[in-house]
């Protein structure tokens, strides 16, 4: 099972700052290993964080995005201990889900 | 008093209620052939945002000059009302499009990725706001190509 996802979810006045750390290879499919043989793609498609329940940011992602991916979100309207959801597939139907709760500024 | 089973027809029944939290049908759909375009063109067609115009109102952070291309951060925030989608894109990557950010349920039109470029070019952001489209663009030098 991949590593678990470091997920930070500050609130800023009534706004929620979610700053989240994923750990995936994101293979662009054009990388050569040290035999010379293609590394093939292998990245994160879909990403999803829900708030309280709610879906807040559907992200469909392609190869481009950077190894060990940093992404945020910001989320109006939440509270101290609210809850996170961060959820991800990847192009070979890994999935991982992580969850946090909002924690004041 | 309602009867628990696992029935569809009680399920409707809880439903009509507002007993079942609603959440979306289904998750957005990969977009397959944005994703494979191979030309910046071709990908704003798959996002059917061939005509966008270009705002004032859609602000990009990024570095002026990126020393490493395979980590390029960039923070974007649209202005314009009723966002419901952030499309980032470099113009010059093998595959131009890098990901599309949907927003719902108090989310802000804000985004933050770190992503790959290949070597100096625009990168271009186009936002779905009130089913219309608009764009705008920030060129990144790029010192060493992160695509490979």
């Amino acid at each position: 099972m991949a590593e678990p996802m470091k997920i930070r979810a500050i609130l800023k006045g009534d706004v929620a700052d979610i700053r989240v750390l994923v750990a995936h290879p994101m293979e662009t499919g054009q990388r050569k290993d040290a035999s010379g043989a293609i590394v093939p793609t292998h990245f994160i498609q879909s990403m999803t964080v829900t708030h309280n329940g709610n879906t807040v940011y559907e992200g469909q992602w392609s190869q481009a995005i950077s190894r060990n991916p940093v992404f945020a979100v910001r989320v109006k309207g939440a509270k101290v201990g609210d809850k996170v959801v961060v959820t991800w597939t990847d192009n070979k139907n890994d999935k991982r889900t992580d969850e946090a709760t909002v924690a004041a500024g | 008093m309602l009867k628990l089973t696992a029935s569809v027809g009680s399920l409707g029944a809880l439903a009509a209620a507002g007993l079942l939290k609603s959440t979306p049908a289904t998750a957005a759909v990969w977009n397959k052939a944005g994703f494979e375009s191979k030309a910046l063109g071709e990908a704003l067609k798959a996002l059917g945002a061939s005509g966008a115009a270009e705002s004032r109102d859609i602000v990009i952070t990024a570095p002026d000059i990126a020393e490493n291309g395979a980590v390029v951060p960039i923070e974007v925030v649209s202005r314009i009302p009723n966002t419901q989608s952030i499309s980032i894109l470099a113009e010059k990557n093998p595959f131009p499009l890098a990901a599309t950010l949907e927003f719902a349920n108090g989310a802000e039109p804000y985004a933050y990725v770190r992503i790959k470029m290949g070597q100096t070019s625009n990168l271009r952001v186009v936002v779905q706001a009130g089913g219309k489209f608009f764009t705008a663009a920030k060129e990144v030098k790029i010192t060493i190509g992160g695509c490979g």
